[in-house]
């Protein structure tokens, strides 16, 4: 395991190294789709310059990374490259624990696996099997070409996703503590991660045999717990902020940005064209609309898979980066990079094909469309809408897709995997 | 005229000067000056005494509490290269810059309702200068008149460089004089000639001045100014032959009854040998302005004999040959660079013609917030060397709310050419932010340069009651040196534009793919798997419920 990991490691560096001192470099990170107006690199020098002017960078509309970001910077500013090479690493500490956490969960089948009906073991995964999953995954997102660009780019986004990296790797290692601060510090950088209060406080109550009961004294005790460390951290960091510039000109700056949309930018995700079409009487009416269409699934979801929350963590994510409001690519490459943890999910998966096709076929279409509509001056911007469109729809079809390809395997655990009608035959197994 | 007893000393003066310049095109520029003696900066009382000094000026004046006013209409660019310095600069479009009194509490309310009353006196579009276009200037712009008012909250300055000049802004303009357009210089400024020109520009300037050298006594200071360059190829026909009539149609038959003084001056100092001007006159005046020494001849209208005979005086010019220019020594240009509809680079350039002196200056530039400014990419080289500022004051833009500020002085080495780089990227605006014609792009206004530029003459310090207006328009602090102030192009930057006939079918499609995620979802979330029984056709179905009646047992 350990040389196929470092093979993997020096490979991923070695690309990104050649890239960073390529001419591409400065080309990628002017794309749209790898950076937006909340974590491009451009904007974090235009920040730092601002203040060497002894302008506040939150004055104007150029700047909208948090207080913690510029302090991470100021001093690290020359050595950019080597903190974001360095941040997609953090990802691969999450791929080390998905091994043990299945370990986790076969134990506990084994413990039932007299339960079930003898035909289901080959669903059940060997030992063998996941003994590679964490070089898969490490395999996924670092070589995944949205991370690669994303990196190239200097996308802070690579550093919002190792600390959510971080975050499911201190869930799953069960410090409750370590958890919520980074949950908390996650939420902080961009307001989305607070959904996965929910999944990880799921898995801690699952992991101490707490049952997820309202009445229950302990369900109680322990999520007060939970909740109060990360309030509390959440708080002690905002607290923080204020300290580095004086002023609570942040939070409009990030979170009034992130929530309103006033920056219409195109990228790859659905809220800039609509606004830029908007009838200016419903503008706050659809942005209600569409930040709530984010938040809202966590109940119904975390309900449905309370008893399997690393992938709620995993819907949560890929919800997150569809529907947030600036998108890029580097979202999309964090929720891809779970997928081979679900590979045994494969023969339950309905329409992989068509969403590989469509999510290839659309990040090829994006540079030229956008190339037409800018530069060539041929085509314009419905092109570039109409793929972004297709783009989201693949998504949503590809989770959707691992979502029922999961609840099939829970049902097929608990009922057969060859299922027959009342009078013998082969049955087909719909929703109803 | 009826003289009041007392203290009713307005006074109003106007004068011509035409100047031939070196390309063939003559440059005219009209003063009229109207001095308004009353008691204003002490007390806000209710005055009611209009003589000269105009009423909707006066009561804008006193509503507002207006300290300075300064509005020009300007059609066309001054080609500095060409024509040499202007007397008074203006930008292509509207400019409007207020110094407002240390009492006022809400500058921009009081901004925002005298835009919107000198779009009404002028006739023009001002009503478009709002927060999103007005910039607080912390140097550029420092009071022309009295007082030393150093706190930049109460200035502020706004242009609009789309805006077209035409007949409906010279008619009230030129109702604000004391003669109207019947009598004196005004009777020259027909609009068909006016503006059949390759230059026009109207301005109006209010500022308190002193009445005399101790300045025992101010008063209000209107000066109305309207330089036109005519071409020597639309207007004149391409002979260097010049005459009142030919320029304006009109001669002069008799000077203002309210002036004080009504004079033409003719710039004779080019080439006197092959200069031909006629009616001679014996008067000559010699004046230092923009750091030459220049000599005029002077008509005075306020003399019988100027007219002549047939009454009416119509100068006639001709000059043969090339005469030489006075090399303009400050000069500036701008443009932007780049390509596609993302990103791009607006360069000004700054040139520096005199020949060892090195001086300062100061650049101004206010650009729109949709093209957002990155400033960590200003460089500002000279010479092919990098050239650091030493002052840099930067306001960034909030979007729809304020415009960039860039303020910068910069020292330009003499005989070179500085330039200023900045890049910037394109913003896509609300549908309903877009002008009517998107694709003919948006404006950004002119960069100001402003420079106290060394003089090859010592200029006049001195305060005289009878010097020529147009050489005391901008107060000479020092013999070395004379204010210039020069105005660069406008810049016309197009943004990508979404397309306009799709707001419902984008607001149903986006819908349809966030409502294509959530019905999947519910699907998933709200339903169960079940064994697929097939349920019988409906034949069969029908029979089963007859058999039912019946007792006896169903089909399957």
């Amino acid at each position: 395991m350990a040389a196929p990991l470092t093979l993997l490691l020096i490979v991923a560096v070695t690309i990104r190294a050649v890239l960073f001192r390529s001419s591409l470099a400065e080309l990628i990170s002017e794309r749209v789709e790898v950076v937006s107006p909340l974590n491009a690199w451009k904007r974090v020098v235009e920040g730092l310059a601002l203040l060497d002017l002894g302008v506040s960078p939150y004055s104007g509309d150029v700047f909208h990374e948090t207080p913690l970001m510029i302090y991470l910077f100021h001093f690290t500013v020359d050595y950019a490259e080597i903190v974001f090479m360095v941040s997609p690493y953090f990802v691969d500490c999450l791929s080390c624990f998905l091994a043990p956490l299945d370990r986790f969960r076969k134990q506990k089948y084994a413990l039932e696996s007299d339960r079930y009906p003898a035909d289901c073991l080959e669903l059940l995964r060997s030992p063998k099997e996941m003994f590679y999953i964490p070089l898969k995954v490490a395999m996924f997102y670092l070589l995944n070409p949205f991370t690669i660009l994303s990196c190239v780019a200097k996308s802070t986004c690579g550093l919002n996703n190792a600390i959510i990296a971080l975050f499911i790797f201190c869930t799953l290692k069960g410090s409750a503590l370590l958890s919520g601060i980074l949950l908390a510090l996650a939420t902080y950088q961009s307001i989305y991660p607070l959904t996965l209060f929910a999944p990880a406080l799921l898995f801690f109550l699952q992991r101490l045999y707490i049952p997820v009961n309202l009445r229950r004294s302990s369900f109680w005790f322990f999520t007060l717990q939970y909740a109060f460390i990360y309030v509390g951290s959440l708080v002690v960091i905002t607290g923080l902020s204020f300290f580095l510039l004086g002023s609570w000109d942040f939070i409009p700056s990030v979170y009034g940005f992130i929530f309103s949309v006033p920056d219409l930018t195109p990228n790859i995700g659905l809220f800039w064209y609509f606004f830029a079409e908007m009838f200016e009487h419903f503008r706050l009416f659809f942005i209600c609309v569409f930040q709530i269409n984010v938040f809202f699934y966590t109940i119904p979801l975390s309900i449905k898979l309370k008893e399997h929350p690393v992938f709620l963590i995993f819907m949560q994510i890929a919800i997150i980066s569809i529907f947030k409001s600036y998108p890029t690519v580097g979202d999309v490459a964090l929720y891809m990079a779970f997928l081979p943890a679900w590979s045994h999910l494969y023969r339950f998966l309905r329409n992989i094909f068509l969403v590989s096709c469509v999510l290839l076929a659309c990040s090829a279409l994006f540079p030229v469309l956008w190339h037409l509509w800018i530069y060539a001056g041929s085509a314009n911007s419905n092109f570039y809408y109409a793929i972004t469109l297709l783009f989201n729809f693949g998504q949503i079809l590809l989770v959707s897709d691992y979502f029922y390809a999961y609840l099939r395997r829970e049902h097929h655990l608990i009922h057969g995997l060859y299922l027959k009608k009342k009078d013998g035959t082969e049955a087909t197994l719909v929703l109803k | 005229c009826s003289h009041h007893p007392g203290k009713a000393r307005d006074q109003f003066q106007e004068e011509l000067v035409i100047r031939p310049l070196h390309s063939g095109d003559i440059y005219a520029s009209f003063q009229f000056r109207t001095l308004w003696d009353t008691d204003f900066l002490q007390e806000r009382q209710k005055v009611s005494h209009y003589r000269l000094f105009p009423k909707s000026l006066g009561q804008v004046l006193s509503k507002f509490s207006v300290r300075e006013l300064h509005i020009s209409f300007t059609q066309g660019f001054w080609r500095t290269m060409q024509w040499g310095q202007p007397f008074i600069p203006s930008p292509p479009g509207a400019e409007l810059w207020v110094w407002f009194h240390d009492t006022v509490s809400d500058v921009d309310g009081n901004w925002k309702e005298l835009t919107n009353v000198l779009s009404g006196i002028f006739c023009a579009s001002l009503n478009f200068i709002d927060l999103t276009n007005t910039v607080q200037p912390s140097a550029s712009f420092k009071p022309l008149g009295l007082g030393n008012a150093t706190d930049h909250r109460f200035l502020r300055y706004a242009t609009l460089p789309r805006e077209i000049v035409c007949t409906e802004n010279l008619t009230p303009w030129k109702k604000l004089l004391p003669c109207g357009s019947k009598a004196g210089l005004s009777v020259l400024l027909k609009s068909e000639k006016l503006f059949h020109s390759s230059f026009h520009s109207q301005a109006v300037h209010i500022r308190p001045v002193c009445q005399d050298e101790q300045c025992t006594s101010k008063a209000w200071e209107l000066r109305q100014t309207l330089n036109v360059v005519f071409d020597l190829y639309t207007s004149g026909q391409g002979k260097k032959e010049w005459s009142l009539f030919k320029m304006f149609s009109r001669t002069l038959t008799e000077a203002c009854p309210l002036a004080t003084s009504s004079k033409v001056y003719v710039d004779i100092t080019d080439n006197p040998e092959l200069f031909e001007l006629s009616p001679a006159t014996p008067l000559l005046s010699q004046a230092v302005v923009l750091g030459d020494r220049r000599t005029y001849s002077v008509f005075d209208l306020t003399r019988a004999e100027t007219f002549g005979q047939l009454r009416s005086l119509n100068l006639l010019l001709r000059w043969k040959g090339d005469s030489g220019m006075l090399r303009p020594l400050l000069h500036a240009e701008r443009y932007v660079a780049g390509f596609g509809l993302q990103t791009g680079e607006i360069h000004t350039v700054i040139y520096n013609n005199h020949p060892y002196r090195a001086f300062p200056v100061l650049l101004m530039d206010s650009v729109p917030w949709y093209l957002q400014l990155y400033i960590h990419t200003l460089t500002v080289t000279s010479k092919s060397r990098d050239n650091k500022p030493s002052y840099i004051h930067y306001q960034p833009a909030k979007d729809r709310h304020r415009p960039h500020l860039l303020e910068m002085l910069i020292q330009l080495p003499p005989h070179s050419m500085t330039e200023v780089t900045v890049q910037f990227e394109r913003a896509l605006l609300k549908w309903t932010e877009y002008t009517p014609d998107p694709n003919h792009g948006f404006y950004v206004g002119s960069s100001v340069v402003s420079a106290l530029v060394p003089s090859m003459v010592a200029m006049n310090t001195n305060f005289t009651q009878d010097q020529p207006l147009f050489s005391s328009f901008v107060p000479v602090k020092e013999e070395s040196s004379y204010f210039v102030r020069v105005y660069t192009e406008p810049l016309l930057v197009n943004l990508p534009t979404p397309d306009f006939s799709m707001p419902y079918n984008v607001i149903c499609l986006t819908c349809t793919v966030v409502a294509v995620g959530y019905g999947s979802f519910y699907n998933l979330l709200t339903r169960t798997f079940q064994v697929d029984e097939p349920s019988l056709p409906l034949a069969k179905r029908l029979a089963n419920l007859i058999r039912r009646i019946r007792g006896v047992p169903l089909l399957a």
